[in-house]
């Protein structure tokens, strides 16, 4: 699995860039906050460039000349920053792994992308391999699962991360479910154009998170999230869907994703 | 013409595929069966991911060489008394065999498990042509009483379920007493064991795949578990081996090190029960073999995958872990893929083989999860590879026109970030607005393929660059905070 190696001397108050990733922001602007919080709780001073969208749905659709656009875009915007960070696993490990890729046949930037990409950084493999922290100091009671996202996990590294932060949130207990590493059958357009298989595996997704017992699941990626609650809330499940992050930053009032907007309840298994 | 294509109905397949009862509950046994067995297999052998690399490395060393590994091949197994016949495509491959099998005045011909010989549809030219072909792999021998097609690479009948086996059985052989009992999965077995051992007897010629050739000897290798693949090549008058080149390794050692991954990434065995080397006809005092040994080499396009970045593919040693693995292979299983070459491994094959107008939708039917990746013996990049292939369709506007203008719209808002600001911006609260405080969709008009089976959540109802840019003034105003700047206007 590739993990990132964490740089020997990290800034003392590094100045962090939040890539806040565009279903994000256009979709659950609370988890751009969550990772906000987390981020300066850690000692980071954060700053968040003007930004819309690292390219990973053009690269995805075969659409290089798009997706380069934009990547060039995002490579200026954050250019002066220390780090760049992004509550997902998928748009960290677009640029991490595939802006290289995406000009490695272009002298000119080809260099300025591998600098861009070593610098970038999943949320919660940020703030434990890079940043040190193993106490997120926040509660949130209940029991929760936890999924891991394909990207995250098998781009990025992150498996060990989110279950340590979340090992320090008190009151919170986790459970694993079986086969937290399979996909949950989002896949970006995958999720629209090929919609009838995609259900059918987050139909799978939705039974192991369900066998879990547990009332909330979470994940690192929102697109994933969004695939799971939709099922679940298909299924009029009670099960609460949640950003690792909003946990992880004590956003308990905020309602679980698909959920009804009043009342605010949120709490794990009060849904 | 090679075996039939139904790829282009890709989804059509799929649709079936996931309304056909019996087959989703065969596709049920995997999550817990093939990957959980990998898994301790590789667990259990310390130098498992040391031996994946070095896999990768002797077939990237044989692919860089494949010319000279094919003279040494081929004047290895001349020097021990067979015969090399390259064939171009499937065409060729078909007429080499059947004029072999004609030459030696043969009736019967058993064959045991090939994909070579599904990919090319050598059963149907040997029957149009005379000749009984007899398969031997008991999966094979099931899906040729049925007339149906492998529907994985290494269990070429796993979307049927014990029953069905049974029923078929009951209806073809006749002459067996009605009441025996078949409800044993081993005696289903046996059963084809016993109506298969006339045909190893009678047969006249024996076909085989070959899972490596090797340079250095002239040697050809097979693995099974039944065991029926040596009565195949050493019963009859020839042993026909029918491979595709890219099966050559340079030496034993090479093989022996292939054979390490091979079976453990496919059933999670250390290694099969028949591990089977064959090199040249028949000696003057061998105890038994073939009197004659061919080896038909196929092209089939392969030659023409060779510097390109599909070079990759052709490392392949089909040991099925990337089906296995595949959420979308486990929802619709092999046949919906619609050619010999299903899950991952398929998705890149088949249009390099079929051509991608044919086999397009199988490259984009895929989430990107990379867990075939993970689990590939050698470590065959396939998301990247399918990627490519999307490369490939957008650049020949084969990409449906749908998604070239969503995208080009998409592209063009985020190409501009202060216009596409404006645009999340009105488009969270529209659509948050829309769903008046229920927190999701139940129906979305541009997006049916999602909301047929499930909701889709509804927004907050602003963006995070909007929020966070009031913030930020709210906090100029009061006189800054540190710890927090922004750029965002
Ligand atoms: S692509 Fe890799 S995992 Fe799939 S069949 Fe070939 S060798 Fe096995």
């Amino acid at each position: 699995m590739p993990q990132q190696t964490a740089p020997r001397n990290p800034p003392q108050q590094p100045r962090v860039g939040l890539f806040v990733t565009c279903l994000v922001d256009l979709m659950r602007p609370s988890v751009g906050f969550a990772a906000a919080k987390l981020l300066q709780d850690a000692g980071c001073h954060v700053e968040v460039p003007a930004q819309t969208c690292c390219g990973q749905p053009a690269f995805n659709s075969g659409d290089r000349a798009t997706a380069a656009d934009l990547a060039r875009a995002m490579i200026r915007a954050f250019s002066h920053l220390d780090y760049v960070v992004a509550p997902s696993g998928s748009c960290a490990g677009m640029v991490r792994r595939h802006y290289p890729e995406l000009f490695a046949d272009d002298p000119d930037l080809r260099g300025k992308a591998n600098a861009f990409a070593e610098k970038t950084w999943e949320l919660t493999s940020f703030l434990v391999d890079v940043m040190g922290v193993s106490d997120v100091n926040a509660s949130f009671d209940g029991v929760a699962t936890y999924h891991d996202s394909c990207a995250g996990l098998r781009e990025m590294g992150v498996q060990a991360q989110p279950r340590k932060l979340l090992g320090s949130v008190r009151g919170l207990k986790l459970v694993e479910m079986e086969g937290s590493d399979v996909c949950c059958g989002f896949g970006g357009t995958f999720a629209v154009k090929y919609g009838e298989i995609s259900n059918a595996i987050v139909s799978e997704k939705a039974a192991r998170i369900s066998e879990s017992g547990a009332p909330m699941v979470l994940a690192g990626d929102l697109g994933c999230l969004m695939n799971m609650a939709g099922k679940l809330s298909r299924q009029n499940s009670a099960t609460a869907v949640r950003h690792v992050a909003e946990v992880l930053a004590g956003m308990d009032d905020l309602p679980p994703i698909a959920a009804p907007a009043a009342p605010a309840t949120g709490k794990p298994g009060a849904a | 013409m090679t075996a039939a294509i139904t790829s282009p109905a890709f989804r059509e397949n799929a649709h079936q595929a996931l309304e056909d009862k019996q087959l989703q509950a065969v596709l049920g046994t995997m999550r817990t069966g093939f990957s959980v067995k990998r898994a301790e297999a590789a667990a259990a052998l310390p130098e498992f991911e040391a031996l994946r690399d070095s896999a990768r490395d002797i077939k990237n060393h044989t692919l860089a060489h494949l010319d000279l590994y094919l003279e040494q091949y081929e004047a290895k197994v001349t020097a021990s008394g067979g015969h090399v016949h390259y064939a171009r495509d499937a065409a060729e491959a078909r007429r080499i065999v059947a004029d072999i099998c004609r030459d030696l005045g043969a009736k019967t011909v058993t064959k045991g498990k090939s994909m070579i010989s599904e990919e090319i549809g050598l059963n149907d030219h040997l029957e149009r042509e005379g000749f009984t072909p007899v398969e031997t792999d008991l999966g094979e021998y099931i899906i040729q009483l049925r007339h149906e097609t492998p529907s994985h690479i290494i269990a070429p009948a796993f979307h049927l379920s014990a029953a069905q086996v049974e029923q078929d059985f009951r209806r073809v052989h006749t002459q067996l007493p009605p009441e025996r009992d078949l409800s044993e999965p081993v005696s289903l077995l046996n059963e084809a064991r016993q109506m298969l051992r006339q045909h190893f007897l009678a047969a006249d010629v024996g076909i085989t795949g070959a899972n490596f050739l090797i340079a250095e000897t002239g040697t050809s290798v097979i693995v099974t578990n039944e065991g029926n693949g040596d009565l195949t090549q050493t019963l009859p008058k020839a042993h026909i081996v029918l491979a595709s080149l890219e099966k050559l390794v340079p030496t034993l050692d090479d093989c022996a090190q292939m054979l390490r991954v091979l079976a453990r990434s496919a059933t999670g065995q250390d290694s099969s029960v028949y591990t089977t080397f064959s090199t040249g006809p028949r000696r003057a005092g061998d105890a038994d073999g073939p009197g004659a040994y061919h080896v038909v080499l196929l092209d089939n396009g392969r030659t023409g995958m060779l510097g390109t970045s599909f070079q990759e593919m052709l490392r392949c040693i089909r040991c099925g872990a990337c089906m296995n693995h595949c959420p979308v292979y486990q929802a619709v299983g092999g046949h919906a893929y619609g050619w010999t070459y299903p899950g991952p491994m398929g998705s890149v094959l088949t249009p390099s083989l079929i051509g991608v107008e044919k086999g397009g939708h199988l490259p984009n039917a895929s989430t990107f999860c990379g867990r075939c990746e993970s689990v590939c013996p050698v470590r065959i990049p396939l998301p990247k590879l399918m990627r490519h292939w999307r490369e490939k369709e957008f650049e020949r506007h084969l990409t449906p026109a749908t998604t070239r203008s969503g995208l080009a719209l998409w592209g063009f808002f985020a190409r501009r970030p202060w216009l596409y600001r404006q645009a999340t911006r009105l488009g969270a609260a529209t659509l948050a607005l829309a769903a008046r405080g229920r927190g999701k969709f139940a129906a979305l008009p541009f997006a049916s393929g999602w909301t047929q089976g499930r909701d889709f959540p509804a927004p907050e109802g602003r963006t995070f660059q909007a929020m966070w840019a009031a913030e930020a003034g709210k906090r100029r105003r009061a006189g800054g905070k540190p710890g927090a700047k922004e750029q965002n206007p």
